[in-house]
């Protein structure tokens, strides 16, 4: 039920995605590898630089990794950052690895 | 390092599906800046890139109160949040007013230099990203000598940058830095601290912007280190007249390794057309700044 | 007992900005309003107002402070001229669109290049599209009751109100006023309640870019675009008019004075000639009336005291039933006419309202306006009306213009 605008000047309200799903911005999607992490390696919270350094926010410092592609939008810092190499950037189109 | 980073306060400001650019170096600093700040902030901004970042109406990407204004008038908006405040007695909110170069360098200043003057109760954070990059890469007097933009399109920015920095100490400060978003926690750990202090406090974030500087997304916080690597930019504070610097460039300060300029200008598709002898002049100001800094560090 | 002071029209509006309880002052000085400032922070400093006052460092930041202060929920007031109200200029269409209820005194003054710091019309009236309510003054006792009103309109509509008084003329000229007891002033004016949600409470990006189209949020509300956020100005512009009307009355029952709703009359009813303008000029009007009536000429005066929102009905039902109207104007719409004159005529588009309508440029950059030079235009008006000419083109009065 879509009711009326009753602001009378602008004002927005917080909400994800405000520029829709910027995961269609991506050419190149990060694929992250388990066995060459060094957080999931050791299993406990260490490096996580890909979350540190993640412009959007949309990494999760979680064993596994977490990045959510629905919102990546495919810059590739974390992969060019991560110690490990753990990450790689595939074109997107192109199955992972 | 992880123990540093689990210190940052995990909550996230900035919603996912912004509207920056793939890469932004912007929004990388601006997650820390929110992180450190909190939600008892009231933010202020121009038109720029970051009035993009928090979204078109009737969405917006990010979890604290703004006001947006016109793009002269930031530091004079940030004035009228934190007298209102004061006359209704809410003495618990953080001012913060938030400018790019161009809101803050050039049609900003009166407005900023007018507020520190009066030792307005705020914080003014510039992003320099060395451009009027929301409108496309346009000079601004932040830009670098040598920098190519769509105003500067053919013979390369002739001026040196304007030292904001020098402007801005020269307004009695109790609280002036640089920081870097190649540097999260240094950055966060300086939001935090200037949290607690009153007065002008003012913060400039050294922001890489991949289209208008002509690099790869990817390589935003290689860029970001690189700048001060190079000593073109260097982290510092000055609290209360004490200069000090701080993280990476507190090392190279000790070690005395910092990399020739050349190393961070190379990388970069707007110096393509740097001369040799701007090149050398880069070099020259950033050795002659950097020795200057040192000075000031023993004293 | 009421207070009555001899005042001049700056310390009126100082006055009323301090019984109005504002919380946020930021003024900046410029000819002829600097006095305005100055008795402000005598009053903050002095301990007579509790309020914040910021000595900003131009007038595009005065105007600032106050619309962010205001969007928190502060009220507040500032005032300005001239070159001071121009510079602040995209501010007042930016105060208007973010629908906020500043009151501010524009002190009339005449713009430059070249250079004057004497009173006309210009200033103001060229700034008519931005969406403020304009009041204009006949007398010091105007001043202090407008500013009073103009919180109670703008607090209601929350459109932004400019109360306009002639430079010098009014602002440094002395007059009997009586001060509006101050308690009648507080239960006159309940707190501002802003519209505007700026708390971490509730965190919203006030102001951010619309689209031209509408927009869904994230709730599938379909919400304004550019077009309809202005059409909302618009609309509460249209609607301030009854509240200017309303306010009018209820001031007048609460302190016994009525300056007339949008417009004034001064012997109208069997006017065969009307005379009309705005400020003082309308004042001096008056006493060129009673000079052409003390000739036998039936002249009245329609003095326009709301310029914006424009008063349509009332100028029909003003002028609808005279021969002629000779309208005096301190200020030109350049490339055209008076912007009173053109506004005065296309309210009557639509009507059968044919009458001749001319136009007198009086008074710029502070040349003095006479009454029996304003009797005089009228007799030479009447003259050229009676050879025929009905729209002769502005006349730039007591002006060389060889």
């Amino acid at each position: 039920m879509k009711k009326k605008d009753d602001n009378i000047s602008a004002m927005s309200v917080p909400a994800v995605g405000e520029a829709g799903k910027t995961g269609d911005w991506r050419d190149m999607r990060p694929v992250h590898d388990p066995a060459k992490c060094i957080p999931s390696i050791k299993k406990k919270a260490a490096c996580f630089l890909c979350w540190l350094y993640c412009p959007e926010g949309v990494i999760k410092a979680t064993i596994p990794l977490e990045i959510d592609l629905e919102y990546c939008k495919g810059c590739g810092i974390c992969a060019e950052e991560c110690p490990g190499k753990a990450i790689t950037m595939v074109n997107e189109g192109e199955k992972n690895g | 390092m992880p123990e540093n980073l689990f210190k940052v306060n995990i909550e996230e400001y900035m919603l996912p599906g912004q509207r920056a650019c793939q890469g932004c170096g912007l929004s990388l600093a601006y997650r820390y800046v929110l992180k450190a700040l909190r939600e008892n902030t009231i933010l202020t901004f121009p038109a720029c890139c970051l009035t993009v970042l928090h979204g078109l109406y009737p969405t917006t990407s990010v979890t604290i109160p703004a006001l947006n204004n016109t793009f002269a008038s930031t530091a004079a908006s940030a004035s009228g949040i934190v007298a209102g405040l004061n006359a209704l007695n809410r003495t618990d909110i953080t001012v913060v007013a938030i400018a790019g170069d161009g809101g803050t360098f050039d049609m900003g200043i009166q407005a900023l230099s007018g507020a520190a003057e009066r030792g307005t109760d705020f914080i003014y954070v510039c992003y320099d990203n060395e451009g009027y990059m929301n409108t496309g890469t346009q000079r601004s007097s932040a830009t670098p000598m040598g920098a190519l933009t769509t105003t500067t399109p053919v013979l390369t920015k002739q001026q040196p940058k304007k030292d904001m920095l020098r402007i801005m100490e020269a307004h009695d400060l109790p609280y002036l830095t640089t920081t870097s978003p190649a540097y999260p926690i240094d950055l966060y750990d300086k939001f935090v601290k200037a949290k607690r202090i009153k007065g002008s406090r003012y913060m400039q974030i050294a922001v890489p912007c991949p289209p208008g500087w002509g690099y790869a997304p990817k390589d935003t916080v290689r860029i970001g280190r690189l700048a001060v690597e190079t000593g073109v930019v260097v982290l510092f504070e000055i609290e209360d007249g004490k200069f000090r610097f701080t993280g990476r460039s507190k090392t190279l300060a000790e070690k005395g390794n910092k990399l020739p300029v050349i190393n961070y200008v190379e990388r970069q598709g707007r110096f393509r057309k740097m001369s040799i002898e701007q090149l050398r002049q880069l070099q020259r100001w950033v050795d002659t700044r950097w020795n200057e800094y040192l000075k000031r560090a023993e004293g | 007992m009421a207070e009555v002071r001899i005042m001049t029209g700056n310390q009126a509006a100082a006055l009323g900005a301090k019984l109005s309880y504002v919380q946020v002052v930021a003024a900046y000085p410029i000819t002829p309003q600097t006095s305005v400032t100055e008795i402000l922070s005598q009053f903050i400093e002095g301990g007579e107002l509790k309020a914040e006052y910021i000595r900003v460092e131009s007038e595009h930041s005065a105007l600032t402070v106050c619309i962010s202060a205001s969007t928190v929920g502060a009220r507040v007031f500032t005032s300005t001229s001239s070159q001071g109200l121009l510079y602040m200029h995209e501010q007042l269409h930016w105060a208007a669109g973010s629908r906020l209820p500043i009151v501010m005194c524009c002190v009339n003054r005449g713009v430059g290049a070249p250079w004057t710091i004497f009173n006309d019309q210009q200033d103001s009236i060229s700034q008519r599209d931005t969406g403020w309510i304009q009041i204009y003054c006949r007398d010091n006792q105007e001043i202090i009751d407008s500013i009073i009103q103009g919180y109670r309109i703008a607090e209601s509509v929350y459109v932004p109100v400019m109360i306009c008084y002639d430079g010098f003329v009014m602002s440094h000229t002395m007059m009997p006023v009586e001060i509006p007891d101050a308690e009648l002033v507080s239960d006159f004016l309940p707190p501002y309640k802003p519209h505007t949600i700026l708390s971490p409470e509730n965190p919203m990006n006030i102001n951010p870019v619309l689209f031209p189209w509408r927009r869904a949020n994230a709730e599938g509300v379909l919400c304004d675009g550019y077009m309809e956020m202005r059409y909302k100005l618009q609309k509460a512009l249209d609607e301030s008019r009854d509240v200017i009307v309303s306010t009018g009355r209820a001031f007048a029952e609460a302190f016994g004075r009525d300056h007339g709703g949008m417009v004034w009359h001064y012997k109208t009813d069997d006017a065969d000639m009307v005379l009309t303008g705005m400020g003082s000029v309308a004042t001096e009007a008056t006493t060129a009336a009673d000079m052409l009536r003390a000739e036998g000429i039936k002249a009245g005066v329609v003095g326009i005291r709301v310029f914006r929102p424009f008063p349509k009905e009332e100028v029909r039902e003003a002028f609808g039933k005279t021969k002629a109207i000779v309208i005096f104007e301190k200020g030109i719409s350049y490339g055209y006419e008076g912007a009173l004159c053109s506004e005065i005529k296309a309210a009557f588009y639509g009507t059968d309202i044919r009458l001749p309508i001319h136009n007198y440029i009086v008074g710029l950059g502070g040349r003095d306006v006479k009454a029996r030079e304003l009797a005089e235009a009228v007799r030479s008006s009447l003259d050229a009306i009676a050879s025929g000419d009905t729209e002769p083109a502005p006349k730039w009065l007591n002006c060389f213009t060889e």
